[in-house]
């Protein structure tokens, strides 16, 4: 017998997207965290949740390493990057003693805290979470899917670089996907290009067109080609707001493009 | 898919066969008798099987997409060059496994012989074994939970005739969980020489390397010292440099300095390489 599940610390939270790859080093965390600064530019609540239990990025890319988590009735309270409060955070890297500490766990283990981290954070109203990934397709990603899937989650965004070293470990996590029921809202394609800042020649610095091929053999939206951008790269370094501080750079009108494709998708919900 | 119950506390752990999620398991008596916390025997067999290999390398980070496969592929031909040394490479990233397509042999199979699994030779003294040769298609995903990968490891450690070996290069996938314990734990009678750590110059990939570095410590590995990938990019019109991963906190150099660890060297970025 399926017991309906218990909505509590997600009641809340209208849409749900994991940001997946089967590579590593791809930029999960870098889209992870330019969506949900794009999505709150675009006036939405979002929360992050960063599954990356052994590299978790995401608080220094937010500029909010060392904050404490606190708890409340509900649960775990998830840290406020932001003065507005319209952006909250939760990670192992909050839990940790020192920066340098090494999360040297087994799967169980790892199954567990990501469980806790689904169910008993107080995420409260929020219009997108955003599921930040490690590589693979394993135990985080199947207790990531299997904790979220009574909350219907909008998809998955599935970020490759353009060469084939990535695009092979990309049809895996396509394939994860199919199998685990996960719909792919699209695949972004990172990394896309250099240009010289010198002489404005652009190189192909991690070969070019995979991600598209990879859409279009899956079958599934291809969401837009991210140039490689050390503004991206330095913003992300410390902890700043990209989006808002270089809208000329190179990256941001993919980065901004692929924030509105991910807006049109969320169903409107009835409330 | 599902081989061990959900919430199972580990073969090793007190809990084992004792809590609640044990219930139902076929383990359950087993585990609850002792018998997972004895050392696993495979750990003597493994060490039996390198007796043949003199020198054992294994390439870690903490972080994904810095070219730790990339490495392990140039560092097994490096030392390939001298035909009389003879190069084993192991790629255990069960679920990305680059080596294969690296090494240009996609699409190639494992075959079993009397003394055990073949490796795939790319040159007469370079062979080579990765998951990627136990599957029939590039779309297969290899989803598995920690204990099967550590099954797939064991076997690879444990099955696979090497035969006599100089070096072996051992490639992980990035982090510091099942894949790099298993492999220190099944490797903890046979003597690792160290491990070479790869990293890009940019602080989100160092304080994940600072992790993996601890992580080292915390299982007694000794390292060989940190590569910094991806260091400068120079390009190829103007032939002026430029750095797509700026090292904002000083990069590899600093964190040695800091850490006490050998710097390697510095590699740049360059499109053949990444194309």
């Amino acid at each position: 017998m399926e017991v309906a599940a218990e909505p509590g610390n997600l009641a809340g939270v209208r849409h749900i997207i994991l940001v997946l790859s089967g590579k590593g080093g791809v930029g999960k965390s870098t889209i992870s965290t330019e969506l949900a600064l794009a999505l709150r530019h675009a006036g939405k609540k979002v929360g992050i949740l960063d599954v990356d239990l052994c590299g978790p990025s995401i608080p220094r890319m937010l500029r909010a390493q060392g904050r404490a988590v606190h708890q409340c009735d509900s649960g775990w309270v998830p840290v406020f990057v932001d003065q507005e409060q319209s952006i909250s955070l939760m990670s192992v890297g909050f839990l940790l003693e020192s920066p340098d500490e090494a999360v040297v766990w087994r799967g169980p283990k790892k199954n567990a805290l990501i469980k806790q981290f689904v169910s008993d954070v107080a995420w409260g109203q929020l219009d997108y979470l955003v599921v930040d990934t490690p590589p693979g397709t394993s135990d985080e990603h199947m207790a990531a899917v299997e904790a979220l899937r009574p909350y219907s989650p909008l998809g998955a965004l599935v970020v490759t670089t353009p060469q084939a070293v990535s695009v092979g470990d990309v049809r895996r996590e396509l394939t994860f996907c199919r199998k685990t029921g996960l719909q792919v809202v699209g695949v972004v394609e990172n990394m896309s290009g250099f240009v010289c800042p010198h002489c404005a020649e652009c190189t192909n610095v991690f070969s070019r067109g995979g991600g598209e091929a990879l859409a279009r053999l899956a079958g599934v939206p291809f969401l837009g080609s991210v140039p490689l951008d050390p503004e991206l790269t330095r913003s992300l370094e410390e902890g700043r707001d990209f989006i808002r501080d270089f809208p000329k750079s190179p990256a941001f009108p993919a980065l901004s493009s692929i924030a509105q494709k991910v807006l049109s998708k969320a169903p409107a919900r009835v409330s | 898919m599902e081989e061990v119950p959900q919430g199972c506390p580990g073969t090793g752990s007190a809990q084992a066969g004792r809590g609640a999620s044990c219930q139902g398991c076929p383990n359950q008596r087993l585990c609850a008798s002792g018998a997972g916390a004895a050392p696993d025997p495979a750990i003597e067999e493994i060490k039996e099987k390198m007796k043949t290999v003199k020198h054992k390398i294994l390439v870690l980070s903490g972080k994904g997409g810095v070219g730790k496969s990339t490495f392990s592929a140039h560092l097994a031909h490096g030392l390939a060059e001298d035909e009389n040394t003879q190069v084993a490479l192991l790629d255990i990233d069960i679920c990305g496994p680059s080596i294969p397509k690296i090494m240009g042999l996609e699409g190639e199979q494992v075959h079993q012989s009397g003394s055990g699994w073949s490796p795939v030779f790319v040159e007469d003294n370079l062979g080579v074994m990765s998951v990627g040769f136990l599957l029939s298609s590039p779309d297969d995903a290899v989803i598995w939970r920690g204990p099967k990968k550590n099954g797939m490891i064991k076997q690879f450690l444990r099955d696979v005739d090497w035969g006599e070996v100089d070096y072996l290069i051992v490639d992980t996938p990035p982090g510091t969980s099942d894949e790099h314990l298993s492999a220190v734990q099944y490797l903890s009678a046979a003597h690792i020489d160290g491990a070479v750590i790869i990293t890009t110059p940019q602080e989100v990939s160092l304080q994940d390397v600072r992790k993996e570095i601890n992580f080292c410590h915390k299982v007694k590995l000794p390292i060989i010292g940190v590569v910094e990938n991806m260091s400068v990019f120079i390009c190829p019109k103007c032939k002026k440099e430029s750095q797509i991963f700026p090292p904002t906190t000083g990069g590899a150099e600093v964190m040695c300095q800091d850490l006490k660890i050998p710097l390697l060297g510095k590699v740049p970025l360059d499109p053949h390489i990444g194309g």
